[in-house]
């Protein structure tokens, strides 16, 4: 054996290295190769107004998809999310029909979000039962009583400056609801990545017990994420009941899913303790190019959710297939 | 004979290039879109069909077949974002929703493509017209008698449904507990949904033959359902006792006739329904005015006259049973 030329590092990887080979920089590439094979494959693609409606395919599951990209990251899940949508939905619907205007109705909307969060952080943190369970019957509870609640009916009548929500524009074409996903985006991005909330997160996702005795109060961490879950429910609510101006029970059905596959493509790990925002927004552009792109070109639905999990397990393959092949 | 075949054709010919060139048509072909609730449902290939025959027709048509995987409105909607997006001439829409699609068919209308729906509705402003298969009473009475022909002493009967929220299903099943009235003797005991998935409607359809046990027949409103309740009522050795009867594809229903668990069936002619559909969508992208009134014309199925809400019904619906259904399972 050789001992010649053995280059000592002082650093694992130098910082350039490192964001250069992140997840980020693997699923930006993904996002700008997606985005080249559009242009070429449809001429309707690169087209201002085109690309602004092919944001609504993914800004209010994105919204949820950040808070839960910390509540995974911490260790816990929420599938109710979907169901706190038709819920919150449903509340503001039976606001309308005793008069209630907008401002009140984003009000309802926000707070039913709230409450389902609440409830669910409670059953979680405070009887200490897991979270999956928790809200696989959550989800059906809250959807159940939207069901109860309006039945084969649908609550229309919306007032028609609460349209602006979802179908607003705030500056040409830019939606106020990319907007506010770009907000929403940032204001996530410093919780998770600048704040001692952040840093706890981190520490409870890797390692529950081990955060608890160093002082960090990890019930009380994880009732939070989960109230900022059922709020950013509540958020998407708002701006996909003003898209759609009516209410049905079977509003966002099937979300919670594409939610959590946006979060897991976004390289949170599904075990916790590790990811980024970055990662998430990009991973939310990504399924929306995916999908509209797909959808310019006529290509079946069912074709498209292959593509979408092909493209899950590749990109979370890929990196873990390279580090076990990869020369040593 | 020959010859005078061909001269006919061109001058056919001739006289249909006049009238493109007359009504000002662009060279490119006319792009209609077919939009469905779910794509990889028997009817709608069906309807599909049908649309690609009234292409063939009328010459300087493309159809795009289209739809999301679930039958949800979020889905259709980003269908009718991308169809916009494609800047295609018209829109012909069977709706998962008769609201939620209204703001984005709108937004259609505004960029100035021709929207229409079919089968299940749209609220009036997201379309210019609505094609309904047949009329909501001649429906909801045909599938309670389909029931009653078969049970001269009455009986109870339970209705197995699509979604809750299913536009057409629910309209039929309204209309139908009106005929109720006629038909003495027949007890309608419960209604449920399958929500269209097969393996839920045959747990319900179950669970209405534990629930009732004096059951005569099961009314399932919907393709998925009637084949589930057909499975259900076989595998529990009940052909003869249970009819199950309803709204069915032949070629889906031909064992179900064969075996003797469904009686009669009923459905209107789904290649028809997207064939009409696609004539109008045409006529009105060339022009034709679609108010209260008018009579718009659909090739071989005649025309329609639309109604105060700018509805038309295309015809009745059509019973199948061991006396036809050979004739009719190969075709859908």
């Amino acid at each position: 054996m050789s001992t010649a030329s053995h280059f000592v590092p002082d650093r694992l990887q130098t910082p350039l290295e490192r964001r250069l080979k992140s997840w980020e920089s693997l699923l930006m590439l993904v996002a700008i190769g997606i985005f080249i094979a559009n242009s070429f494959a449809s001429p309707y693609f690169l087209n201002a107004w085109n690309l602004s409606d092919a944001t609504f395919n993914f800004t209010e599951k994105a919204m949820i998809a950040f808070a839960m990209a910390l509540l995974i990251i911490s260790g816990e899940i929420d599938l109710s999310v979907a169901a706190i949508i038709a819920l919150a939905s449903t509340a503001m619907g039976a606001a309308v029909q005793v008069g209630v205007g907008t401002p009140g109705l984003v009000l309802i909307g926000l707070s039913v979000g709230l409450l389902c969060g609440a409830f669910n952080g409670i059953l979680v943190t405070g009887l200490g039962l897991p979270s999956i369970v928790v809200t696989i019957g959550t989800m059906s509870l809250f959807r159940g009583i939207s069901f109860i609640i309006l039945g084969d009916q649908a609550y229309r009548g919306y007032p028609s400056d609460f349209a602006f929500f979802g179908q607003g524009y705030v500056w040409w074409v830019i939606s106020f609801e990319f907007v506010l996903f770009a907000i929403i985006a940032a204001i996530y991005a410093v919780i998770l990545h600048m704040t001692n909330f952040g840093r706890a997160v981190y520490a409870i996702g890797n390692n529950a017990t081990g955060a608890l005795f160093s002082g960090i109060r990890v019930a009380r961490v994880k009732f939070i994420v989960f109230l900022m879950t059922g709020l950013m429910s509540g958020v998407a609510a708002v701006c996909l009941t003003s898209r759609l101006g009516s209410t049905r029970p079977s509003i966002a059905f099937g979300w919670e899913l594409e939610i959590v596959t946006m979060v897991v493509l976004g390289g949170v790990s599904i075990l916790g303790g590790s990811g980024s925002i970055p990662g998430v927004v990009i991973a939310a552009f990504v399924m929306g190019l995916v999908t509209f792109g797909l959808g310019l070109l006529n290509v079946p639905g069912i074709v498209m959710s292959i593509v979408i999990g092909a493209l899950l397990i590749s990109v979370i393959a890929l990196p873990r297939l390279w580090a076990m092949w990869r020369p040593r | 004979m020959k010859r005078r075949t061909i001269t006919s054709l061109a001058a056919g010919l001739g006289l249909a290039a006049g009238l493109m060139s007359s009504t000002a048509m662009a060279q490119d072909n006319m792009r209609i879109a077919l939009v469905v609730k779910a794509l990889g449902i028997g009817f709608f290939e069906a309807a599909a069909e049908g649309a690609e025959e009234a292409a063939a027709e009328l010459g300087n048509v493309e159809i795009i077949y289209t739809g999301p995987t679930d039958t949800t409105a979020e889905g259709q909607i980003e269908v009718v974002n991308s169809l916009i997006a494609q800047g295609v001439d018209a829109i012909a829409i069977s709706a998962n929703d008769p609201d939620a699609l209204v703001p984005a068919l709108k937004r259609a209308m505004d960029r100035g493509i021709t929207v229409i729906s079919w089968d299940s509705g749209v609220a009036e402003g997201g379309r210019q017209m609505h094609l309904n298969p047949s009329s909501t009473e001649l429906i909801g009475n045909t599938i309670i008698k389909l029931a009653a022909d078969h049970m001269p002493d009455g009986g109870d009967v339970a209705i197995l449904s699509a979604t809750a929220t299913a536009t057409n299903q629910n309209a039929w099943i309204e209309a139908a507990e009106g005929f109720l009235p006629n038909y003495e003797g027949v007890n309608l005991v419960a209604t449920v949904y399958g929500d269209d998935l097969s393996d839920k409607s045959y747990r319900e359809a179950q669970g209405l033959m534990a629930s009732y046990p004096d059951l005569k027949a099961i009314i399932a409103p919907t393709t998925v359902g009637i084949l589930a309740s057909c499975q259900a009522v076989t595998d529990a050795g009940k052909i003869g006792e249970i009819n199950v009867t309803g709204l069915g594809l032949p070629s889906e229903m031909a064992g179900c006739v064969d075996s003797g668990a469904t009686k009669s069936f009923a459905i209107w002619n789904p290649i028809d329904l997207g064939y009409s559909a696609t004539m109008l969508a045409h006529a009105i992208a060339n022009g034709a005015e679609a108010a209260s009134g008018a009579e718009i014309p659909m090739g071989r199925m005649g025309s329609v006259t639309l109604d105060d809400t700018n509805s038309a019904a295309m015809s009745d619906p059509f019973t199948y049973d061991s006396s036809n259904i050979d004739q009719f399972k190969s075709i859908f």
